[in-house]
């Protein structure tokens, strides 16, 4: 089974990827060849779905811990609101790391505000009552 | 000694004990978390990955944000709870006694007690691995309580031994902050977590999987400085020749769950061969009033499983509180769950025949991964009483069936059913 796509600025070469949709994880092949793109070994509409996604723009929910001042804990867990770019990952992490919030904070707050110009939040993921 | 009297106890403020005592509360009985921890939430308060509540509330959520839903919840309904309070005993007649330094010895006297205390990892001591004692040996659940609430890096790099979700999610949470992981060793010839993970917790980071192997020496006297790793045959004996030394200055252990069962076992209840009790069609111990749920119960893949068990538990808790306590109950009889080909437990234990009438979840999962299968219950004379078709079987993922027993017209005198899964006949295979 195949699938042809035209798309702008698809990333050149090919890629096999293991699709995670199900536990049978159907090894996928995708390859640009001349701007089309071929799609083939899934088994299903969703595992398309998402090998093309993971080729043409691969995404992660970014979850990491951010230092807080007077918390009732020292950490706060974090993620972003939206899918990050998975090559913009390293750069926030360290953006993450060096920043510090204060106690109290609510699940939801934001604690930094669109990243790198990316339109993505930084929030907390959990209540931090004072210490 | 204070005393406390309340309808339903629950011993365990986590992700299971919050949803029941939800449950219990909502039908206006008087109800108590006991929790050992300084605040309530459980460890899902330290898985700060996503993937979280896809069932419960079809977005997806990490772990933080989800317990955080129902503690906001709890504590809308003004939920008592008490923190910093440890569960020494209780007993048959749902008497618990906790000691917290507020009010010293205490003693709760309960209709009803729900049992969602969780489980906790192996270590070292399970598996036996030979070496000295070096600083640097954790369990993956302890490093990840270290990294993601206390603040602080075990160690610089890593070898973890098993593949299990949270040895390959400390894989990728350590690189996240800058450590190096080697390798993730596994002694199956597959890996034993989710594929989801694997493809984005190791394969994304290129952190090597090894399976068919193990840790077969810890190297290091102060702090580990090294780990040999073997081959193992198919009978999981190590391969003489084929050891390889990891540099690495810690070792986490990621080698599987035990459900935490002291006091239900010093409290005579009956104990199953994962660990977990032994529990009926609406999940009572054999202790009669005792509700067991969550990973206490079997351990779950997914926190979402974990509440929907717990909401159960807690239904029966009320049914049992309104209308069983305190009345004489005759001998039970039931019928007996057997795991047969493939399969390494079954829950519940036990079906009560007098509740034949009521859809009945089953829960287990199998001992190796399979694919064009079959799952079959057969009764005690070996006549099938339920079967489906199932493409593909993993031991990590459990599989979860509900059942109405007498629209499958069980034989009432039936003594025990036994599942099994097995290779589908090549008849049904051509009609797919």
């Amino acid at each position: 089974m195949s699938t042809k796509t035209n798309e702008s600025e698809l990333p050149e070469g090919f890629k096999d990827i293991r699709c995670i949709i199900c536990p049978t994880g159907c090894l996928v092949h995708v390859e640009n060849i001349n701007g089309e793109l071929i799609i083939e070994g899934h088994s299903c509409k969703r595992g398309e779905e998402y090998a093309r996604e993971e080729f043409v723009a691969p995404k992660r929910i970014l979850t990491t811990t951010m230092r807080v001042e007077k918390g009732f804990l020292p950490l706060i867990p974090v993620r972003s609101d939206k899918p990050i770019p998975k090559d913009r990952l390293e750069e926030t992490l360290k953006l993450i790391a060096k920043a510090q919030t204060t106690a109290p904070i609510k699940m939801g707050d934001t604690l930094l505000e669109n990243v790198f110009g990316l339109d993505i939040n930084i929030i907390a993921s959990r209540d931090l009552i004072e210490m | 000694m204070k005393k406390y009297e309340v309808d339903v106890a629950v011993i365990g403020g986590g992700s299971a004990g919050i949803a029941a005592a939800i449950v219990v509360k909502k039908a206006e009985l008087d109800v108590l978390i006991l929790e050992r921890d300084k605040e309530i939430g459980g460890i899902t308060l330290q898985c700060i990955h996503n993937g979280f509540g896809l069932h419960e509330f079809e977005e997806e959520l990490t772990g933080p944000e989800y317990v955080q839903r129902f503690i906001n919840q709890a504590k809308d309904l003004n939920i008592p709870y008490k923190l910093d309070t440890m569960v020494i005993e209780f007993t048959p007649d749902k008497t618990i006694y906790a000691v917290n330094n507020k009010e010293g010895l205490i003693e709760i006297k309960a209709k009803a007690i729900i049992l969602a205390m969780g489980c906790r990892e192996k270590t070292r001591g399970a598996i036996n691995i030979p070496g000295f004692r070096p600083a640097g040996i954790l369990t993956a659940g302890q490093a990840q309580r270290f990294v993601n609430i206390e603040g602080y890096l075990p160690g610089r790099t890593y070898v973890i031994l098993g593949s299990g979700d949270i040895g390959m999610i400390m894989a990728r949470r350590l690189t996240w902050e800058g450590c190096q992981v080697k390798a993730v060793v596994e002694i199956q010839p597959y890996v034993s977590g989710l594929i989801r993970n694997e493809v984005q917790c190791l394969e994304d980071y290129g952190i090597p999987l090894i399976t068919s192997y193990t840790v077969t020496k810890i190297h290091g006297k102060e702090r580990v400085q090294g780990v040999t790793v073997s081959k193992v045959d198919r009978n999981f004996d190590r391969v003489i020749g084929s050891e390889k030394f990891i540099e690495c200055d810690t070792l986490l252990l990621s080698v599987g769950l035990i459900p935490e069962n002291e006091l239900t076992r010093e409290a005579g209840a009956k104990i199953s061969v994962m660990g977990g009790p032994v529990v009926d069609n609406n999940l009572e111990t054999t202790i009669d009033g005792v509700f067991a749920c969550g990973n206490v119960l079997q351990v779950h893949d997914l926190v979402d499983l974990v509440t929907a068990e717990a909401k159960r538990a807690g239904l029966n808790a009320i049914e049992y509180v309104k209308e069983k306590y305190g009345k004489e109950i005759g001998k039970k009889t039931q019928i007996k769950c057997t795991a047969g080909e493939n399969v390494n437990y079954i829950k519940p234990d036990l079906i009560n025949n007098a509740d034949l009438e009521r859809d009945i979840i089953f829960t287990f999962r199998v001992k190796r991964p399979d694919r064009r299968l079959l799952i079959q219950f057969k009764d005690d004379k070996n006549k099938i009483v339920y079967k489906r078709k199932k493409i593909y079987v993993i031991p990590s993922e459990m599989i979860e069936l509900k059942l109405n027993l007498r629209e499958q017209q069980i034989d009432p005198d039936c003594k025990s059913l036994e599942v099994e899964v097995i290779p589908r006949p090549e008849v049904l295979i051509e009609e797919d």
